[in-house]
């Protein structure tokens, strides 16, 4: 079976079709479209009009577009970064703790990982009037302040996406051979030097993945920004995501603008993603 | 067998997808001699209703109708998802003036049309900058401030003592001073959360720019590139005696929503709900409030001659028939409209199951106990106030409004409020400019 595959290509090219098709209809079709459609400006499908780089230009002009923008990549950039050492940290530690022998962890993991099954705006609604509710005994709501809105969206990711990454950890966790520290115990290592010097090392790929995807998450943030705050008060809390769909859809005439931010958005992510994964391999173990 | 049995899966694969793609083949070919109707509607609350209607004139006529529902805050989206493709929607909804810029090029031209004939008033064809009549407004609505009746009554006024701003602000003023007391505020949250101002920066900023249009000669039919702000001193007057008397203080009102102002109205702990006719099933569903607690007036704002004044009435939902659509499509489209408009049926589940107040030369008088102090004013001889805020140039310009006045209600001073004037004034040229760019 396995050599007629390999003989006759037709076989992978048909397995292949669906997938592909797929990843052609759903991603690079929409993707070169968008990237198109950042080149013109239109109202509707109807009209569209080439302009080449002018919405481009737009965004670096300067003014209230450059300046808003700016102040949501800022923004989205500080979110991005607490997210992803606030969430990796927790999680890490959860899964550390969970990994001992003691009773009920299992219990513990499902409980931690819970919350991610929910959506993001369900959760962002639920905690917001949570939230407010606590605020208003202070004569506060969510959106008075931008750091308000800062750390309650820090809570919602916070609490939502620890479990998920506890689960990644807990699973690298279990592949440190016992061996390695029991060996590093004889050799007089204290317990903090078999973390650091032993199972940290060892864990470095889920560290990597975990920090990629937190990273990337946070700065694609939508649904709990949409939800919570919306980008209140005065835009201090609007992420570029956020930023470029109240562009797109909030003012006509603006959608090719909005195509060109999500052009530039796109570079970005992609770029730092880039770079934070080539940092994180490097240090892992071979 | 492996081999078999993967080949035979695959052609399963095949088959089927052949099998769907002719199905959908089938689907197209629908298009025969009697065309068919897709309306788009935005409307959620009565999709059901609409679903029942459609069917029953597909049973009578054979026309098939099919009705997709999109929730009002996604349907510009879908409109403009559905719109490019071979099967768009033959009858959707513009919103006022500044919906017949983006979809102008869109929109049949009904000038001549029957359903246009049907209206009840000229007043509700909308037309575009060549004259040429590209909507048709089928609903007329009404807002103003909502009354507890016999709450009022309970602070010891009647809602005929509130003739103007002064007097409206003699009563707030007075309730809010025996609070405790009462076991009620004057008014319910302004609701200033995030998506929830709306109330604030649409329905009563259309006081201002109608005092203003009048003055320059202005219409929301062609809204202007921009504008003064002439009576903001008198918005700000109102907005400053809802935030003083309202349940909760301003920096609080900030993170509530029109779902909790509802709820305040209709738990008894306000008098005054500045909301429109729609609210009626809400505010006596299950028999919550009934009409005998309820009554409406005018949002006073303290202009002189105000006491002339009814509420609010227009319209922003027009239709429009899709100018694209094939020539059957679009002759079943125009007479599904003449059906709606003239058919006994057909009016009775619009103004009875669906409680518009169409306008309609045959249109039947809904159960809406809120519309009776529309009528009540306009047969008094007050001045019915036209919608002007339909003339806003964007959903930004009402965001950036929103926040704005987010803002004043945490620290209410001159330079918050600068900030309103900011974003009410110069924002409206700014999204203009924006909406209409070359």
């Amino acid at each position: 079976m396995g050599k007629t595959l390999k003989k006759n290509p037709l076989y992978l090219l048909l397995f292949m079709i669906p997938t592909v098709a797929a990843f052609i209809i759903g991603f690079v079709y929409p993707f070169i479209m968008g990237i198109y459609l950042s080149l013109c400006k239109f109202k509707t499908p109807k009209h569209i009009d080439f302009i080449g780089f002018k919405n481009y230009l737009k965004l670096v002009e300067g003014g209230t577009n450059t300046d808003r923008f700016l102040q949501s990549f800022w923004f989205t950039a500080l979110f991005a970064v607490l997210s992803t050492v606030l969430i990796n940290v927790l999680a890490f530690t959860v899964a550390v703790l969970l990994t001992k022998n003691f009773g009920g962890t299992n219990l513990f993991r499902t409980i931690f990982f819970m919350p991610n099954l929910l959506g993001g705006v369900l959760l962002g609604s639920i905690w917001t009037i949570l939230i407010n509710g606590i605020l208003s005994v202070f004569k506060e709501s969510l959106t008075n302040k931008g750091i308000y809105g800062l750390i309650g969206l820090l809570i919602v990711l916070l609490w939502q996406q620890i479990g998920y990454m506890m689960i990644i950890y807990v699973a690298g966790l279990q592949g440190v051979s016992e061996d390695l520290k029991e060996a590093a115990k004889i050799d007089g290592a204290d317990s903090k030097q078999i973390l650091f010097k032993v199972t940290i090392p060892l864990v470095m790929p889920s560290i990597s993945m975990c920090t990629f995807l937190t990273l990337t998450n946070g700065f694609k943030l939508f649904d709990q920004n949409i939800a919570m705050t919306g980008g209140l008060p005065n835009h201090e809390t609007e992420m570029l995501a956020l930023n470029i769909y109240n562009t797109f859809y909030g003012t006509r005439g603006q959608m090719g603008f909005a195509q060109a931010k999500a052009v530039v958005f796109f570079l970005i992510v992609g770029l730092i993603a880039i770079v934070q994964l080539k940092i994180t391999q490097s240090k892992e173990a071979d | 067998m492996k081999r078999r049995l993967a080949l035979l899966l695959a052609a399963a694969m095949l088959l089927t997808s052949a099998v769907a793609g002719l199905s959908s083949c089938n689907g197209d070919g629908g298009s025969n001699k009697k065309g068919h109707v897709y309306y788009l509607n935005f409307k959620p609350e009565v999709d059901k209703q609409w679903q029942e209607l459609a069917a029953k004139y597909t049973e009578k006529t054979g026309v098939q109708v099919d009705v997709e529902t999109a929730a009002d805050t996604q349907y510009e989206q879908k409109l403009l998802t559905t719109i490019g493709k071979d099967d768009a929607p033959t009858l959707f909804q513009i919103k006022g003036a500044a919906g017949l810029a983006t979809w102008d090029e869109y929109c049949y031209d009904l000038t001549d049309s029957e359903p246009i004939k049907q209206l009840s008033s000229d007043a509700f064809a909308l037309k575009n900058g060549e004259g040429k009549v590209k909507g048709l407004g089928y609903v007329s609505e009404c807002f103003g401030i909502i009354v507890r009746k016999d709450l009022l009554e309970k602070a010891g006024y009647k809602v005929e003592d509130i003739t103007n701003f002064e007097s409206l602000k003699k009563v707030a003023e007075d309730i809010t001073a025996r609070k405790e007391e009462l076991g009620f505020s004057a008014f319910t949250t302004p609701a200033l959360g995030k998506g929830n101002g709306w109330r604030l920066s649409n329905h009563l900023s259309n006081m201002p720019l109608y005092y203003e249009f009048k003055d320059d000669g202005l219409s929301a039919a062609n809204p202007p590139a921009s504008i003064k702000g002439t009576y903001l001193d008198y918005y700000r007057q109102m907005i400053d005696l809802y935030f003083n008397n309202a349940t909760v203080e301003p920096s609080v009102a900030t993170g509530t929503t029109v779902d909790d102002a509802r709820a305040e109205f209709m738990d008894g702990k306000a008098v005054f709900f500045q909301n429109g006719d729609w609210e009626y099933a809400n505010i006596t569903k299950d028999n919550a409030l009934s009409n005998d607690q309820l009554a409406m007036i005018p949002m006073y704002i303290g202009v002189a001659g105000e006491e002339n004044n009814g509420l609010c009435a227009g319209t922003e939902a027009y239709w429009a028939v899709n100018g694209d659509a094939n020539e059957e499509d679009i002759q079943a489209t125009l007479d599904f409209m003449t059906w709606l408009m003239t058919d006994d049926e057909a009016t009775t589940a619009l103004a009875d199951e669906m409680g518009f107040a169409c306008t309609f030369k045959s249109a039947k008088t809904p159960q809406n106990y809120l519309d009776k102090f529309n009528n009540d004013y306009a047969v008094a001889g007050k001045t019915v106030i036209t919608w002007a805020f339909t003339a806003q140039p964007s959903e930004n310009y009402q965001l950036e409004l929103q926040g704005a006045l987010q803002g004043y209600a945490i620290k209410m001073d001159d330079d918050s409020w600068a900030a309103v004037k900011n974003a009410f004034v110069d924002g409206w040229a700014t999204e203009y400019a924006a909406a209409h760019e070359e």
